[in-house]
């Protein structure tokens, strides 16, 4: 199954219907992303005012979620679609709900943000975190393209790159534990930071949620829960 | 107030180890087979109609043929009980076995092979006769006449048709008095009152009203326990909800065969993914 597989339905009206909720998804995907750079900019810049933005602007992404599961909800009581459409509608439905979910991880991290602005800065501005956070985000960016281009392979890539994020994360994590051990006083900044890239990490394992849907729209192969090994053996036999 | 702690959730219901992935499928070729077709190509004529057919079809499973018109779906169901004898510059090569014999051989008796695989039609075809006797019909072409007999089969067939209760009071009266849905589950009674192997139905439900045809589906359900069900159908949705087998026929070729789920999830071919999704190929 390729992208302009969405088409060539007799009814053209379904054609529409599928090309809209396509294009809906990547609507959704680019707010989320964007709410995610925004989140970061807002703790690393110590800015305020962006992070209650982030905040504020996840109720458009709730919206979203709603507006497109209505309508997969609707094709499916209208148009009973089969095979790939059928896929692309479980996948979709699926994906908008990692989308919402990484939306909600993006506004964690911008009301950390917020509370962190007001509290002593570290030496480093945050870089390691900001390090982390572009890394998910290029997940989250990688992913839609995948899902935009119907990419198997470059789904793959993204999946297997989640293992990379969790040991950046497992590093981060004892340097401020570290950290907390030598200055007790800093705890409770500390306990915040942790907080946020606790939900940069699992942003990343949201997106690669989104890959695993993907390989299923794509290959019609569920791939989730298993061992990298397996799955390559499935996707090239 | 009530502290009691709630019951737990009964999770033992459900044997969760035994919970596979992609369970339950058909996979016609390890079944047990009713029904093989090898090699089987036939011609109208100069016009070949199908083209070198090859399948399996399982013992007591549900199994659909679809496609578009004129791809031979129907012309395949008439070759497994003869129904195209009776066409003229008719030719058929290849082999069509049930039971490993082939029912093109010399010694085939037509009437006896009719009497094990049952066919029921697009269109309702009781005879202007009393509902009793459309189902004891069969019965009595058999010599059987003891009333006792055919008062236990008419009722048993009508059962197993899901007609009874509807017309166990008006046993005697005229059967093209019943409705449309009922009259073809009087013939679906008719067909299976003679105790055959396997049932042909050609498009059995694509006359009738939405509830009628949910019962027809309901009785293919409940019919697959005893009989190989053979149906084509038009209608995909419907081959999707009765079927446990799927065989897509393209212009006189057998494209896909198999399990219903696959098929109409992630189908192999491209062809038959373009049908069922309403593309143009």
């Amino acid at each position: 199954m390729d992208k302009n597989s969405l088409g060539h339905h007799i009814s053209q009206q379904f054609n529409a219907e599928l090309e809209d909720i396509r294009s809906k998804v990547l609507a959704m995907g680019g707010l989320v992303e964007q709410q995610i750079q925004d989140a970061l900019n807002a703790l690393v810049t110590a800015n305020v005012e962006l992070a209650e933005n982030v905040v504020k602007n996840d109720v458009k992404v709730n919206a979203l979620e709603v507006n497109i599961d209505e309508e997969c909800a609707r094709i499916l009581a209208r148009r009973q679609p089969a095979a790939s459409d059928l896929r692309l509608i479980v996948a979709v439905i699926k994906t908008i709900t990692d989308l919402e979910r990484i939306g909600d991880e993006a506004e964690k991290v911008a009301r950390m943000a917020a509370e962190l602005a007001n509290l002593e800065r570290p030496r480093n501005q945050y870089h390691e975190t900001q390090h982390l956070g572009e890394s998910v985000q290029h997940m989250v960016h990688d992913a839609l393209d995948a899902f935009a281009r119907m990419d198997v392979e470059a789904a793959l890539k993204v999946a297997l790159y989640d293992e990379e994020v969790d040991l950046k994360y497992e590093g981060i994590l004892r340097q401020l534990i570290t950290h907390m051990m030598e200055d007790p006083r800093s705890i409770k900044r500390v306990m915040d930071v942790i907080w946020s890239i606790r939900a940069l990490e699992r942003i990343g394992d949201h997106a690669k949620n989104i890959c695993e849907y993907i390989i299923y729209l794509v290959k019609g192969k569920d791939v989730r829960h298993l061992g990298f090994d397996v799955i390559e053996k499935e996707l090239r036999p | 107030m009530n502290n009691e702690m709630p019951k737990r959730t009964p999770t033992h219901a459900i044997d969760i180890e035994a919970l596979g992935r992609m369970q339950s499928r058909v996979d016609p070729e390890s079944a047990e087979t009713c029904l093989e077709v090898k090699n089987l190509s036939l011609f109208y004529g100069e016009k070949q109609a199908l083209f070198d057919i090859n399948m399996k079809i399982p013992k007591q499973k549900v199994t659909a043929f679809i496609g578009p018109s004129g791809c031979g779906k129907s012309t395949l169901l008439r070759c497994m009980n003869r129904m195209n004898d009776l066409v003229d510059d008719l030719k058929i090569n290849g082999e069509l076995l049930l039971d490993n014999e082939n029912i093109y051989a010399k010694s085939v008796d037509v009437a006896e092979l009719r009497r094990r695989v049952g066919m029921v039609f697009q269109k309702p075809n009781p005879f202007p006769k009393s509902v009793y006797e459309n189902v004891a019909y069969g019965l009595r072409l058999q010599g059987i006449n003891s009333r006792r007999t055919l008062d236990e089969v008419v009722e048993r067939a009508l059962k197993r048709a899901a007609l009874w209760d509807e017309v166990r009071d008006r046993l005697h009266d005229n059967a093209l008095g019943l409705s449309g849905g009922q009259q073809q589950r009087l013939v679906i009674a008719r067909a299976v009152a003679i105790e055959p192997e396997v049932l042909l139905l050609d498009e059995p439900a694509s006359a009738l009203d939405p509830i009628s045809t949910l019962k027809i589906e309901e009785l293919i359900y409940e019919l697959k326990d005893k009989y190989t069900i053979v149906i084509v159908t038009h209608n995909m949705q419907q081959a999707a909800r009765v079927s446990d087998c799927t065989a897509f026929l393209y212009m006189g070729k057998l494209i896909e065969f198999g399990d219903t789920n696959q098929l109409f999830t992630n189908p192999r071919k491209k062809q038959t993914e373009d049908y069922i999704t309403g593309r143009y190929g």
